[in-house]
């Protein structure tokens, strides 16, 4: 058997250890799809593969035991789901072109979640398009809301959704719902004064618990979406650590820009002899010093005049080099 | 009087109100929900018939144009008080049969239950109702079995058919704003009120039994709503006829002695309702909660007024975040009065 390993894991296949096979894998942008692609997971896992599939980590499907010969037959199996998922492809009936970006991950966000404060996969896949195909390793991540249960703190960039709760005096009735509920379940940001909850900017992480619990309308969202965006989170053998924040009510066009700019960054300072051309943005940064990276990062972005940048970044994490 | 009109002419309605009057109706508001991207539709001022939403049942009702959540009544200083300011402009409100049959029963607690009410008095001689028809019964309605389906009293109706709007003007100072519209003499005679087309029996088969008397709080089925029931009180904000308040003085930090005293809905189901001085608190259970409000809308009230309270709007069930479903209690309640009467005997 003669295989071009290099070649097929750029397709989208994997050298397992079984000899003679291969999985197949399906990223799933933004982690939401259309139940009839299932089927054709499922089909092609009964006659090609083991008739087991692996759902990942990253939201994705991995379906194992495919004989090598077999990868073009799947390849093509696979075309109504590139298709329909939109990921990007080269040439029709013959896979995807894998990239050491991987897969841009989502917690179910808005179209189920009432904490969700945006449509998670939506914006999931408005940054695929922007940096799909691509060969850097950069890990992304979203969440609808604080409560993180996405993890994106553990990726390069994570992006957790807020809201900017906005008070009407005239519609409160003092009933007190979002100061409790913001004491038990969020940071303590709405204290009473004088009949009427105070919200304290400063402390408040626009999780929306005062919205969702105000029973009269007088709490609602901002009509502007706003997010924070967190850095350089990762894990690994080396360092692993949880991403910081880095700014506080951005918006998305700034992030799909300081996004770019990092892979411009990247393409700059990675290690030439990094095995694969792979390298934690991270670990770049680490050797780069942060000011170099925010000089890149931060080139051509107008930040919303809301939005509060973190400064110095230092992140911690145990090392074990 | 009545004239038919395509729907489009209504702003003609709306420029000749406009300097006279403050028009409220229920209109969406845009991403105004507790879920990011959903909207509310709930009482504002409109400016225009397109602003109005028909074909939805508004989440609150009309009342805040009548009885606002939050309302000063009077400023204080060391030795002088001044009453707040009413409104200048009289008011005209949209509403549907079910918010129109609620005006008696605000008029009844507010006007007729002990002395008026100087501050809803005032806000109600200067307000019209604008009866709007319902294209058809929506969810959790249940006005047939209330008998608040059809409108009574109405200062104008207004009845969406087939892409045309059927116009009743009982209120004499606004017939001459119609005339352009009038076909013939015969419209100007007076015609019986307009009604709903619903059909008979339509909406949620919601019974209360003739039998009930106050020993169904004694049955086990509001212990349910200890632990299902968060005390949120959205079911009170929401609900036409509810009618409580609870009062609030403010002192102006800066001085101390001077302020004012306000008036705030206040909810039955929230902390706090039953507190009186010496720190006593009652109804602490959320069940009982439920059983007070449940017991005060569909028997109470009754007995002191001859016709319940509740208009069956069903919007309690409508906002409830707890899926919990005043009308299926109210069904629960046969069940209940058998169950209090096996343990009497």
């Amino acid at each position: 058997m003669d295989i071009n390993t290099k070649k097929i894991k750029k397709n989208a296949f994997r050298v397992t250890k079984v000899r003679g096979m291969t999985a197949s894998r399906v990223r799933v942008p933004g982690g939401h799809l259309k139940a009839e692609y299932m089927g054709v997971i499922q089909s092609i896992a009964e006659e090609f593969g083991n008739g087991t599939v692996h759902i990942t980590s990253r939201q994705g499907f991995e379906i194992p035991g495919i004989p090598y010969e077999k990868m073009p037959e799947v390849n093509q199996r696979l075309q109504p789901v590139i298709e329909g998922l939109e990921i990007n492809q080269e040439k029709e009936g013959c896979g995807y072109p894998a990239s050491g970006t991987r897969n841009v991950t989502a917690c179910i966000g808005n179209r189920v979640c009432p904490y969700a404060c945006y449509d998670t996969t939506a914006f999931a896949k408005r940054i695929e398009k922007a940096i799909f195909p691509n060969d850097l390793h950069f890990k992304i991540a979203l969440t609808g809301c604080p409560n993180d249960c996405a993890k994106v703190r553990m990726h390069d960039f994570g992006i957790i959704g807020m809201t900017e709760p906005q008070f009407e005096p005239e519609r409160c009735v003092t009933c007190g719902a979002c100061e409790k509920y913001c004491l038990k379940k969020s940071v303590k940001a709405i204290e009473m004064v004088n009949f009427r909850p105070q919200r304290n900017t400063e402390k408040c992480i626009g999780c929306g618990e005062c919205v969702l619990n105000c029973p009269n309308r007088a709490w609602t969202r901002s009509r502007e979406k706003y997010y924070r965006l967190t850095l350089l989170g990762r894990t690994g053998k080396r360092n692993p650590r949880l991403g910081i924040d880095f700014i506080k009510w951005v918006d998305e066009e700034s992030i799909i820009k300081i996004i770019l700019n990092t892979y411009r960054y990247v393409k700059e300072y990675i290690d030439p002899t990094a095995p694969g051309g792979k390298e934690h943005v991270g670990y770049i940064v680490d050797r780069t010093g942060t000011e170099e990276f925010l000089k890149w990062a931060m080139e051509g972005v107008t930040l919303p005049e809301k939005a509060e940048v973190s400064s110095p970044l230092y992140w911690n994490g145990p090392k074990y080099d | 009087m009545e004239v038919t009109i395509k729907q489009e002419q209504l702003a003609f309605l709306f420029e000749a109100w406009k300097d006279d009057y403050v028009i409220y109706g229920p209109k969406r508001f845009a991403d105004d929900g507790c879920f990011s991207d959903t909207d509310t539709i709930r009482y504002g001022e409109i400016s225009g018939p397109e602003e109005i939403v028909f074909d939805e049942k508004s989440q609150y009702s009309f009342k805040e144009a009548l009885l606002p959540a939050y309302q000063t009544l009077f400023y204080f200083t060391e030795d002088a008080v001044k009453e707040a300011d009413g409104p200048e402009k009289e008011a005209i409100v949209f509403l549907r049969s079910c918010d129109l049959h609620s005006v008696k029963r605000l008029d009844e607690i507010y006007l007729s239950n002990g002395p008026e009410d100087f501050y809803y008095k005032r806000l109600r001689e200067k307000i019209h109702f604008v009866w709007m028809s319902c294209p058809e019964v929506f969810e959790n309605c249940f006005c047939q079995t209330m008998g608040t389906d059809q409108p009574e009293d109405y200062d104008m109706g207004v009845k969406w058919e087939g892409g045309m709007v059927k116009i009743d003007c009982r209120k004499k100072e606004w017939v001459s704003l119609l005339e352009p519209f009038m076909k013939d003499k015969d419209a100007v005679e007076a015609k019986a009120p307009l009604r709903n087309t619903f059909e008979e029996g339509a909406g949620k088969d919601v019974r209360i039994p003739e039998s009930l008397s106050i020993d169904v709080a004694k049955s086990d089925i509001w212990r349910d709503y200890d632990g299902r029931c968060i005390a949120c009180g959205r079911c009170n904000f929401v609900c036409p006829t509810c009618t409580c308040f609870t009062m609030q003085d403010l002192f102006y930090s800066e001085n101390g002695r001077a302020g004012e005293r306000r008036r705030v809905w206040a909810s039955c189901m929230v902390d706090g309702y039953t507190d009186v001085a010496g720190g006593g608190s009652y109804r602490q259970k959320n069940g009982e909660r439920m059983r007070f409000k449940v017991l005060h809308k569909i028997l109470d009230y009754k007995q002191r007024n001859g016709y319940h309270m509740c208009v069956g709007c069903g919007r309690c069930d409508d906002v409830c975040p707890e899926y919990i479903s005043f009308s299926d209690c109210i069904n629960k309640l046969e069940d209940a009065m058998k169950e209090v009467s096996a343990d009497d005997e």
